[in-house]
């Protein structure tokens, strides 16, 4: 599996290429930002809040315009809006509480007119994020942790080569939060796809990627890179073993970097 | 509403917890009795207090008295309630569609919000007894009838409009980006994103608007007369005037119970459309 991810790792999923974007009230949110994702690949944007990361996200999404500066995906996906071939997780399980699970999950298919094919498409999602016994429980009967597979599901149900993360794990207790990492892993490596997560949490980010971005704000940029050379796939023990914390403390003394500035 | 049980899976996710559920059902009865039995204690002090001090017939009649006269009235206060139940429900319909049909048009289109908001709060804030007698040179006093409803519909519009323009415009913002994200149409975000998270809200201004339809047309009738077809609000006028109190006060429980039960019916009608998802409605589950 990581020798498959290496060698296709010259391949492009996404690029930025100065990308600025400042809002109307005349902030610098991202100040020329570059970032190359290669297929295949789990990268995670770490900084302090207000460091545009998210926004960052949102205009590799198409969901907000840059200032200027160029987003440029792999082939097919030139229009990222309504393509479906990027999935987007966001900070809160966004679902409609008046629709069932399966519903919400369908809901991508739905809107695109392709609701045929769609109940098998739905099962095989929900068992991705084991919640293939809730299909017809409503949003309010589900826990957080529950919501945000929801949403998770939901994002995959396009097949997406590439998926984003706002923050999906936030508003979740710890111990809910492993569980959540280890099947976003486990999906990770089952569908193949292209993962850019935002998070401000920093055992998170070694945990997960490949890769750890740092970022600073005001105005927002990167500020540095942590390769993490780890195999997958990564277990508990991973959190345990000196790989873990060292790259932990490296990513932290880039994150120190970032507050000082 | 019972939720099915579901076993912990596999993996161990939290099932849904059940609330044990024994005791309720005796609750839910003595809620259904008290205020019966409260009801009828103060009717039966009602009686007492009358007749021990020798209150007069025209200051305040028993129950008993006004039970008696509700029954020797019964086909005209009746027919004079199917009169007024038919303005307050056609205005309430009318409104009803207007006040949605516009609110989801000013929801949509900044342009029309600004043009149309103002004078709809003018209209809301002016007092309907202020413009009935405008409304009634307009249509001309062969068509009371048309006066009233109008005025009851001006009455129930304005909830209708406002619930529905706040209720469309508090659509989640993750949800929309959810729905801009796979492309979706203006059509599809009213169908499927606008209008049922402004379900709650449109319910709850029909709520508000039903009460006051019945506002509405008793206070155009009080203004205008009845024409041809009298009213509750005029036989209490007409009863008003022959000193008859027992049978006001037979027509206020009549208007106060169809009230009541128009109230009910909307309730009714929120907990059925909501009663699945919205938090509003939970409580009534047990």
């Amino acid at each position: 599996m990581l020798e498959e991810r290496r060698q296709n790792s010259t391949v492009v999923a996404a690029r930025l290429e100065g990308l600025t974007k400042r809002y109307p009230n005349g902030t610098l949110a991202i100040d020329r930002l570059d970032l190359t994702v290669a297929k295949g690949e789990f990268v995670s944007l770490l900084g302090p809040s207000g460091c545009g990361k998210s926004t960052a996200l949102y205009v590799l999404a198409g969901l907000a315009n840059a200032t200027a500066g160029r987003v440029e995906l792999a082939g097919g996906c030139q229009q990222a809006v309504g393509g479906g071939s990027i999935g987007f997780v966001f900070q809160e399980p966004s679902l409609m509480p008046w629709a069932t699970v399966a519903e919400n999950v369908a809901l991508p298919l739905t809107l695109r007119g392709s609701a045929l094919d769609s109940a098998l498409e739905v099962v095989r999602c929900l068992t991705m994020v084991g919640l293939e016994a809730f299909a017809d429980a409503y949003p309010r009967e589900l826990s957080g942790g529950m919501k945000m597979r929801v949403s998770i599901a939901r994002a995959l149900i396009t097949r997406p080569q590439l998926l984003l993360l706002d923050e999906p794990f936030g508003a979740l207790d710890e111990i809910t939060r492993a569980r959540l990492h280890d099947d976003l892993l486990r999906i990770w490596s089952e569908t193949g796809c292209t993962i850019v997560m935002v998070t401000h949490n920093t055992t998170e980010s070694v945990y997960l990627s490949n890769r750890v971005v740092v970022m600073a704000a005001r105005p927002g940029r990167i500020i540095g890179s942590v390769d993490v050379r780890e195999p997958y796939p990564r277990t508990k023990a991973f959190r345990l073993c000196s790989g873990f914390s060292d790259h932990v403390r490296q990513v932290s003394a880039l994150l120190d970097n970032a507050f000082s500035e | 509403m019972t939720i099915p049980v579901r076993q912990n899976d596999a993996i161990g996710h939290a099932a849904i917890d059940i609330v044990a559920r024994e005791p309720v059902s005796l609750l839910c009865m003595l809620d259904r009795v008290v205020p019966l039995i409260a009801g009828a204690v103060f009717l039966v002090a009602w009686e007492i207090f009358v007749r021990w001090r020798g209150i007069p017939l025209y200051v305040l009649p028993a129950p008993s008295v006004i039970f008696l006269s509700l029954w020797t009235n019964a086909g005209g206060l009746l027919r004079a309630l199917g009169n007024t139940a038919l303005v307050t429900l056609s205005a309430f319909s009318l409104a009803t569609i207007s006040g949605i049909a516009l609110g989801i048009v000013i929801a949509l289109f900044r342009t029309v919000e600004k043009i149309v908001w103002p004078y709809a709060v003018a209209l809301q804030v002016t007092p309907i007894i202020a413009i009935a007698p405008l409304v009634i040179i307009w249509v001309g006093l062969s068509r009371v009838w048309l006066a009233l409803l109008i005025l009851s519909w001006l009455v129930a519009f304005f909830p209708m409009l406002s619930a529905t323009v706040v209720g469309i415009k508090s659509g989640d913002r993750g949800l929309q980006n959810v729905f801009t994200l796979y492309g979706a149409t203006r059509w599809q975000r009213l169908l499927r994103l606008q209008l049922p998270a402004a379900l709650p809200f449109i319910l709850s201004g029909a709520r508000v608007s039903s009460g006051l339809s019945v506002i509405g047309a008793v206070v155009a009738e009080f203004v205008a007369g009845s024409g041809t077809s009298t009213g509750l609000a005029w036989t209490i006028v007409q009863s008003s005037t022959m000193l008859d109190v027992p049978r006001m006060f037979a027509a206020l429980f009549l208007l106060a119970g169809f009230g009541v039960v128009l109230w009910h019916a909307m309730s009714r009608l929120s907990s059925i459309l909501l009663g699945h998802w919205h938090e509003s409605e939970l409580k009534d589950d047990a």
